[in-house]
């Protein structure tokens, strides 16, 4: 594949052999393949350790541990995609919480919602602005943006603490039951933003423009795509996945705390790595990063229930890290040839 | 063609070796402590989680050892989690859940917020499970089953004295070395010093005040940044003694070492060796081991016989240590708070 064109997986020329290796062949070569094994073999491993693990009510927490995380990796998948990345996504949804919950008393919850829409999707905008008109690199940019917006939350609370006790801003919490199975609506919440983000990836002209400008932005410009729109839209659509995600947050704990969430940043770039999407754009997806983060979730809780200690669970994470992009860079490798 | 499928096969074989590295780590953990046996309910022995606010703080580290050595003198077993940072609320709800999913019979908790996390608190006494909380209340106090924490006011309150009567007739300049922004803990230590001190937070006598979040480093900046603007601070308050070891180190640089009296709370060894060689005038000692063992003690004698501890806020004490004793003050020298120091 060494052709300058949009480097999906779907482009390899079929090997001549049998059916059978022809099937086993495509499915090794999915960027995907790494990351569900790893997930499978996580699961049956923890169901044989504890016998808890596999509990509907032990699944359906991973779900809502995964929530915030997996809805802000969706933003940060799109980003890398581009062949940037966003350091300011966690920092951006921890402002929404903050002006959710502080706006709600005095207009109402729906416009609070809508008031934090609008802030999301302007820092959103302002990263993906700065990085496309004046090309600075979204590193720096969102570094940048990251340290304000920390600040700025801060200054906006007071460094204090908002509980929350509206019924629709913590809406994405509540509980509802599928027979023996409950869950929350936040974990519904996450599996439509994949759904639509995954279908918008590929099936739009939009995805194949995505994938191209992150793959080859000099052949993406030769065939017509206006890259910097691309690039600016995906900042865009960060900043509305990111009130989704701040929505949700406030439904897990009904507290706006701007201490909260200094991690996630990394936490999604964690996710969308192991989930097979290559830092350096056009190759990966959504599903992947949808298993990179129950990845993570099921690790977590997985070696809680085996009573590992937390220590041990950031080293077996930073392996998986290491593993997950070393696996792409051996694919990356032979497709390359 | 065959060379290709071998380059298939490397891939493959570094996924599962990535995989089995894993679950190696996670099966000779998961063996040692022989719990997975007892699955069913309530086993024979009494299972205690602690989830503190971080792994790595000293004072967090010496409360994990003493449950668990309370933890095996008690006959029950003991897992520890922490979140990831202060402030980590997503952190210990996680852990909190996981716990329970785990079913323990008791939790015991510093929670990162006093409000944060009580929704998981709820849902854990709910399903019948002990929850204390240790040097940190919650707001409100009654959403645990009890406290067993230091009365930081009290602590602050002796600090605060302390340093004003080593300060003779000398009218105060007061420096502040805060913690975190809006921590609970933070400010009732913050109130309580300028309590015992006779100031209110807009006293004239109160000239600077900086965050550090407990950090040696970040005080010192601090410090070195206020000593440009109070050149004739005589008095300093610290949230804990890493923070008093940023400010001396500053206070050093600028060799006004004899010109400013530093007060601090904690009551770590480091902290009493500090005090000792005149580093830090005072520190109040507070004591996680008793935090931890009555913590311990109450969940087990629950679990035994379903027996509450006496609710509501159970002081665990708080001593000033200083090897300058001022009248009026009850105080211990620097030998005895060698002897009953931590980490």
């Amino acid at each position: 594949m060494s052709t300058p064109t949009m480097a999906t997986q779907s482009q390899n020329p079929p090997p001549p052999a049998s059916l059978v290796r022809r099937a086993t062949s495509s499915i090794v070569r999915a960027p995907l393949f790494g990351a569900s094994v790893a997930l499978i073999v996580a699961i049956i491993a923890f169901g044989i350790i504890s016998p808890r693990f596999l509990a509907p009510g032990n699944i359906s927490l991973i779900l809502q541990q995964s929530v915030v995380i997996g809805i802000l990796a969706v933003a940060q998948t799109l980003i890398i995609l581009t062949a940037g990345i966003d350091l300011s996504i966690g920092a951006i949804a921890v402002l929404g919480t903050v002006v959710m919950a502080q706006t709600a008393g005095a207009v109402g919850p729906v416009s609070a919602i809508l008031l934090t829409l609008i802030v999301c999707v302007a820092l959103g905008s302002l990263n993906g602005g700065l990085s496309t008109l004046l090309h600075l690199p979204p590193f720096i940019v969102t570094l940048g943006t990251f340290t304000a917006i920390v600040a700025a939350t801060h200054l906006y609370a007071g460094s204090q603490t908002f509980q929350v006790s509206d019924p629709l801003l913590t809406f994405l919490g509540t509980t509802f039951r599928i027979g023996d199975f409950v869950t929350t609506y936040g974990v519904v919440a996450m599996l439509l933003v994949y759904l639509v983000v995954g279908y918008a990836l590929t099936q739009t002209a939009w995805g194949r423009h995505v994938y191209a400008v992150g793959g080859n932005p000099a052949a993406a410009k030769l065939s017509g795509v206006r890259s910097d729109w691309v690039t600016f839209s995906v900042y865009f659509f960060s900043g509305v996945i990111a009130l989704i995600a701040a929505w949700a947050a406030l439904g897990r704990i009904p507290n706006a705390d701007p201490n909260a969430y200094q991690n996630a940043n990394l936490e999604t770039i964690t996710a969308v790595v192991i989930g097979g999407t290559s830092l350096f754009g056009g190759r990966g997806g959504v599903l992947g990063t949808l298993i990179g983060t129950l990845i993570v979730g099921v690790l977590r809780n997985g070696l809680t229930l085996a009573g590992v200690d937390n220590l041990y669970q950031n080293i077996a994470t930073g392996v998986l890290v290491i593993a997950a992009v070393a696996v792409d860079q051996i694919m990356r490798r032979r497709t390359a040839r | 063609m065959n060379r290709r499928f071998s380059k298939r096969m490397l891939v493959i074989a570094t996924a599962f070796a990535a995989t089995a590295v894993l679950m190696g780590t996670t099966a000779c953990s998961s063996s040692a402590p022989e719990q997975s046996s007892s699955s069913g309910g309530s086993g024979d022995t009494v299972k205690i989680g602690l989830v503190t606010k971080t792994d790595s703080n000293p004072f967090f580290v010496k409360m994990r050892e003493s449950a668990q050595e309370s933890a095996k003198e008690n006959g029950a077993e003991l897992i520890a989690l922490a979140g990831a940072f202060d402030g980590d609320n997503e952190g210990q709800v996680a852990a909190i859940e996981n716990l329970v999913s785990q079913g323990v019979d008791g939790i015991m908790i510093t929670p990162n917020s006093s409000s944060g996390i009580l929704a998981a608190i709820k849902k854990a006494r709910d399903q019948g499970i002990l929850v204390v909380a240790l040097d940190t209340a919650t707001d409100p106090e009654d959403a645990v089953d009890a406290t067993f924490a230091t009365d930081n006011l009290a602590a602050g309150v002796a600090q605060g004295k302390w340093v004003k009567a080593a300060l003779g007739d000398k009218a105060p300049k007061l420096l502040m070395l805060d913690g975190t922004p809006g921590g609970t803990v933070d400010t009732f230590r913050h109130d309580g010093f300028l309590q015992g001190m006779g100031l209110s937070e807009d006293s004239p006598e109160v000239l600077g005040m900086e965050n550090t979040n407990g950090d040696q480093t970040k005080a010192q900046t601090a410090m070195e940044n206020l000593l440009q603007r109070v050149p004739d601070a005589n008095s300093l308050y610290t949230i804990n003694e890493p923070a008093a070891a940023g400010g001396y180190a500053a206070i050093k640089a600028a060799g006004k070492q004899d010109q400013i009296v530093i007060g601090s709370i904690d009551g770590s060894c480091t902290g009493v060796e500090n005090v000792k060689n005149g580093v830090i005038g005072a520190t109040v000692m507070q004591f996680p081991t008793k935090m931890a063992d009555e913590g311990v003690k109450a969940i087990v004698a629950f679990a035994k016989d379903g027996t509450k501890p006496k609710a509501g806020f159970n002081d665990t004490g708080s001593v000033l240590i200083t090897d300058k004793p001022m009248s009026g003050l009850d105080s211990e020298d620097t030998a005895w708070g060698a002897e009953n120091c931590w980490g």
